[in-house]
């Protein structure tokens, strides 16, 4: 097992490298001048040189990657263009917003996808009909207009929940959970279905598995044979898609964070996309990547977990 | 597209299933076409999307108005005269700006979709062509599939400032999906013995891709790009709720949203109208996907003999199993007695295929049967029918199987469950699947103790690890600990055997207990059914094709062919007089019986299918000793000696040529 962990951390490497080279490449496609874009049409000369200069924007363009690789290696993502703050710092302070939200509408989806997908495997023809119906309203409706949707309902309307805003867990655990009730909800929809039609899917082919039938054939009690062989067996499967979902959630984290108002790294990604501030979007490009690496290290440690052949090898 | 093969280079069972549209090859595309118009939410979604694109073209033609002309009598209100769809907060009109904010999301799709298919396409094709060419393009679109999307296309917002360079962006990051779905489905097509004929007739590799595997993939590639077109709208209108595609005052989809969002305390509906547009636009692309999925599975797919259930039959069927209960006929000790069992599937035409006919025979409390014959004959639905398991669409259609003398097929599912492990048990034919791979095998012959005893688990697996004992297993508290992948294939049947005990069941079905093991390892199961049989009064059902293992175990024997008793009799006597042609076959088909330096006899030719079957002799055209009236009436079972029968009309031939031979 750690044979594996190894061999996924060694893939890492090269993805990290390759998003970090995608970065600099389309940098260096800009039309125009970062440093005038920054500072607007007002900007002196001198003022632009000066920001050249001290963001390193007069090297060659290898130069400014070796600088950036090499600072970055030491844990230093440069400073904002904007604010002239260090970038990690600003990170990691709403690192833990953006993570309440994904990982909040991971397991939401993860939990109602697989109660769903169970029931409807158990033949429930109305909760299969529900499931259809959510696909397609899953797909169909975008998370942020659901967002729209549901804060002019539970807020404007009903005033029963915060329209925008994040409460940090450590000053009001419950204001917390208030505040991510309607994001969560919003970027789980389209999780929620994909989910549960993985998991009928699954557990109709586990279900239809050789030891299930000499399971049942030698009386193992029907509840048994679902809900702890059949379910455990279809589990790698599920929880490789809510890996997948955790990297969809944090794609569509940015649009719902905007909507909300919650400062995470999705609303960073988005002004300091406004602002042109390169050093900041290309800390977003490598935390997310990094969360995309985690987490797809965390599914391989999940099947060690579930499946003794994984985790003998 | 064009017919230039022969019909025996097509796919499946066309030749078979014969008859005007079993495929769809000679329709062409003109045919697709057509069949997807027929469609109702087809059609539907089609005129939807051409409405689009003439919104977007020529946007006038749908909305004489000027999308900026503001109506300071209705600001930010509902569906007025004058104002279908209510207007925005500053009074223009909804309905104008919509059709105005088509073009910018209609062109964001276009151009997501034109690049994944232009780099996917290519790729997946010359993957499924070329394995050297497959390890490259996948594993590149591996890495690819791993990099965050939405920040990729941050950044090319940042850098570019376009809406269309992002959604190019898109259609490169969404490729590998669509590379994937491709290459999957041209696969099986490039094994295919007709693009194996045009490798031979020296066609190019592009060639062969464009002309012959192309055509045949393009539904599923349509329908992935249905569906990243629908992802490539929710990005498209995404990045423009964000302010970060088309700057206003020029409408899109997304910024009228984003509008609708800084007044929705005032009027929620402003969000309506622009939301409700992207989601029926997504609705249309999915539904068109789907019915072009379902046009090309309807052409390409042969058709099977898939079972269907049928209303008619199912009652007409109801009706004869409510008839009067009988009593157990037969002998009397009997523990298990089959009496006249007729197991079918529902066919195509809706009628019913029989699989087993007016099956009957006994098993006596501590006996060991043996159910023979070849695969294909009906054995293991017989074994199913009696354990209440039968896979889906198939059922009992008459007969009963009375166990310690009641019939359990006119018992509710609930009670007839009861019976399974502690009545009646199973032993299935390979050991390393019949073990739920995830847990010990103590844990789960554990499982099987609690399932039929009130115990403790401390009770439950010191059972277990007495039935390990009991099965001959030495070391029981290694083996209890360990999983079935670490345990051979002989001892995961002895386990099988354990769990199966765990109930203290009458009655054992042991379906091919040794057909996937060790010749070595055969034997020591056989003699380990054979030694529980006698030790705890097991009676055993082995269902098996193998005479020697039947030999070893049995004391009768009831042999099937096609879903018939051909024979029932003592094992001993069968061995050294088969009466008739069919077991003759069998024991001089059997490689442990034969003489050595003889030619093993095979029978010639495979067990028919159960819709072939005739209604008389089903041996028939396997027979050396086939007649006339063979062929010309259903040919009953008739008593050939002691506790023996046989349905055979030439029995007495039969034991001529035997002896003489």
């Amino acid at each position: 097992m750690w044979r594996l962990v190894l061999r996924r951390l060694l893939v890492s490497v090269p993805l990290l490298w390759i998003v970090s080279v995608i970065v600099f490449v389309l940098e260096s496609l800009i039309p125009g001048d970062v440093a005038r874009g920054v500072l607007g049409v007002s900007a002196t000369p001198a003022q632009i040189a000066a920001l050249r200069r001290a963001a390193g924007l007069d090297q060659p363009l290898w130069r400014q990657y070796a600088d950036w690789l090499g600072n970055a290696l030491h844990g230093s993502l440069g400073r904002s263009l904007v604010d002239y703050s260090p970038v990690s710092a600003g990170l990691n302070q709403r690192l833990p917003v953006t993570l309440s939200l994904v990982i909040g509408a991971t397991l939401a989806a993860t939990l109602a996808g697989v109660v769903l997908g169970v029931l409807s495997s158990r033949g429930h023809p109305l909760i299969a009909r529900l499931i259809d119906v959510l696909s397609i309203g899953g797909l169909a409706v975008p998370g942020f207009w659901l967002a729209l949707i549901l804060i002019s309902v539970f807020s404007v309307r009903l005033g029963l929940l915060p329209a925008t805003g994040y409460v940090a867990f450590g000053n009001s655990p419950s204001g917390w959970a208030q505040s991510l009730v309607l994001p969560v909800i919003a970027l789980s929809m389209n999780g929620i279905t994909a989910i549960a039609k993985l998991t009928r899917e699954a557990m109709l082919d586990v279900l239809a598995s050789e030891f299930i039938r000499n399971l049942r054939a030698n009386g193992i009690p029907e509840r048994s044979v679902v809900y702890r062989h059949a379910l455990r067996s279809s589990a790698m499967r599920i929880l490789t898609m809510s890996g997948l979902l955790f990297i969809g959630a944090l794609g569509g984290s940015v649009v719902i964070e905007h909507v909300f108002g919650i400062p995470g790294l999705g609303s960073l990604a988005v002004s300091a996309t406004t602002a042109k501030d390169i050093p900041v979007i290309q800390g977003v490009a490598i935390y997310f990547t990094l969360l995309v690496i985690v987490v797809n290290l965390l599914t391989d440690i999940s099947y060690a977990w579930i499946n003794p052949r994984v985790r003998g090898s | 597209m064009t017919t230039l093969l022969p019909a025996a280079a097509l796919p499946g069972d066309v030749s078979r299933a014969g008859g005007p549209g079993a495929t769809g090859r000679s329709q062409g595309a003109a045919g697709h076409a057509r069949r997807l118009l027929r469609r109702p939410l087809g059609l539907v979604s089609i005129a939807y999307l051409l409405l689009l694109a003439v919104a977007a073209i020529a946007p006038g033609l749908l909305a004489p108005g000027d999308p900026q002309a503001p109506d300071f009598a209705h600001v930010a209100s509902a569906p007025a005269p004058g104002h279908i769809l209510g207007t925005d907060a500053l009074g223009r009109d909804m309905y104008t700006r919509i059709v105005y904010g088509t073009a910018p999301e209609l062109a964001g799709i276009l151009i997501a979709i034109a690049v994944a298919a232009a780099v996917a396409v290519p790729c997946g094709l010359a993957a499924s062509l070329s394995k050297r060419v497959d390890g490259v393009v996948s594993s590149a679109g591996d890495l690819v599939l791993s990099i965050p999307s939405m920040v990729v296309l941050l950044m090319v917002l940042a850098f570019s400032q376009s809406l269309n360079g992002a959604m190019a962006a898109l259609g490169l990051l969404t490729a590998p999906g669509l590379m994937r779905v491709t290459r999957s489905a041209a696969l099986p097509v490039a094994e295919e013995p007709y693009v194996a004929a045009a490798k031979v007739f020296g066609l190019g590799r592009v060639s062969i891709a464009v002309r012959h595997v192309l055509p045949r993939v393009t539904g599923p590639i349509v329908v992935n790009l249905a569906l990243i077109a629908a992802h490539a709208l929710i990005m498209a209108v995404g990045l423009n709720f964000l302010g970060l595609g088309l700057h206003p005052p020029a409408p899109s989809w997304g910024s009228l949203l984003s509008d609708g969002a800084a007044a929705l305390d005032q009027q929620a509906w402003v969000i309506i109208p622009p939301g409700g547009v992207v989601a029926l636009t997504v609705i249309a692309l999915v539904l068109l996907g789907d019915a072009v999925r379902d046009v090309a599975a309807e052409s390409w797919a042969p058709r099977h003999h898939t079972p269907r259930i049928n209303s008619r039959g199912r009652r007409r069927d109801d009706r004869r199993r409510d008839a009067p209960g009988e009593q157990a006929p037969g002998m009397a000790d009997a523990l298990l007695a089959v009496r006249d069992l007729r197991v079918a599937f529902p066919a195509v035409d809706g009628g019913l295929t029989t699989v087993v006919q007016d099956v009957s025979f006994d098993i006596r409390r501590g006996e060991a049967v043996g159910l023979v014959g070849e695969s294909g004959c009906g054995k293991t639905m017989t074994g199913l029918a009696v354990l209440g398991m039968l896979p889906a669409g198939a059922r009992i259609v008459s007969g009963a199987i009375w166990v310690n003398g009641r019939d359990v097929t006119r018992l509710p599912d609930r009670e007839r469950a009861a019976l399974r492990g502690k009545t009646i048990a199973f032993v299935s034919q390979e050991p390393m699947v019949a073990l739920d791979p995830l847990f010990t095998v103590g844990f789960q012959v554990a499982e099987a103790v609690r399932a039929h005893a009130r115990v403790s688990r401390a009770a439950a697996r010191q059972r277990a690890a007495d039935l390990l004992a009991l099965v001959r297993i030495t070391d029981q508290q290694r083996v209890a600990k360990s999983y079935p992948h670490e345990i051979s294939g002989g001892m995961a049947q002895r386990v099988a055997i354990a769990l199966a005990l765990a109930g203290d069941p009458e009655v054992l079905i042991a379906d091919e207990p040794t057909t996937a093991l060790d010749v070595s390892v055969q034997g020591e199961i056989i003699e380990l059914l054979s030694a529980l049989q006698a030790e705890k009064g097991l009676a055993v059902m082995l269902i098996s094709h193998d005479w020697g293992v039947v030999s070893g175990l049995c004391a009768r024997s009831v042999v099937m062919y096609a879903g018939q008793v051909v024979e029932c009799a003592r094992v001993a006597d069968v061995l050294s007089e088969p009466l008739h042609p069919y077991t003759a076959g069998l024991l001089g088909a059997d490689p442990h019986l034969a003489v050595p330096g003889e030619l093993l006899r095979t029978i010639p030719g495979t067990v028919p299918p159960p819709w072939t079957w005739p209604q008389s002799c089903h041996f028939q055209d396997r027979c050396r000793y086939v007649q006339p009236d063979c062929r010309g009436q259903a040919i009953p079972l008739v008593p050939a000696g002691i506790e023996r029968v046989s349905r055979c009309l030439h029995v007495e031939v039969l034991a001529g040529a035997e002896a003489a031979s």
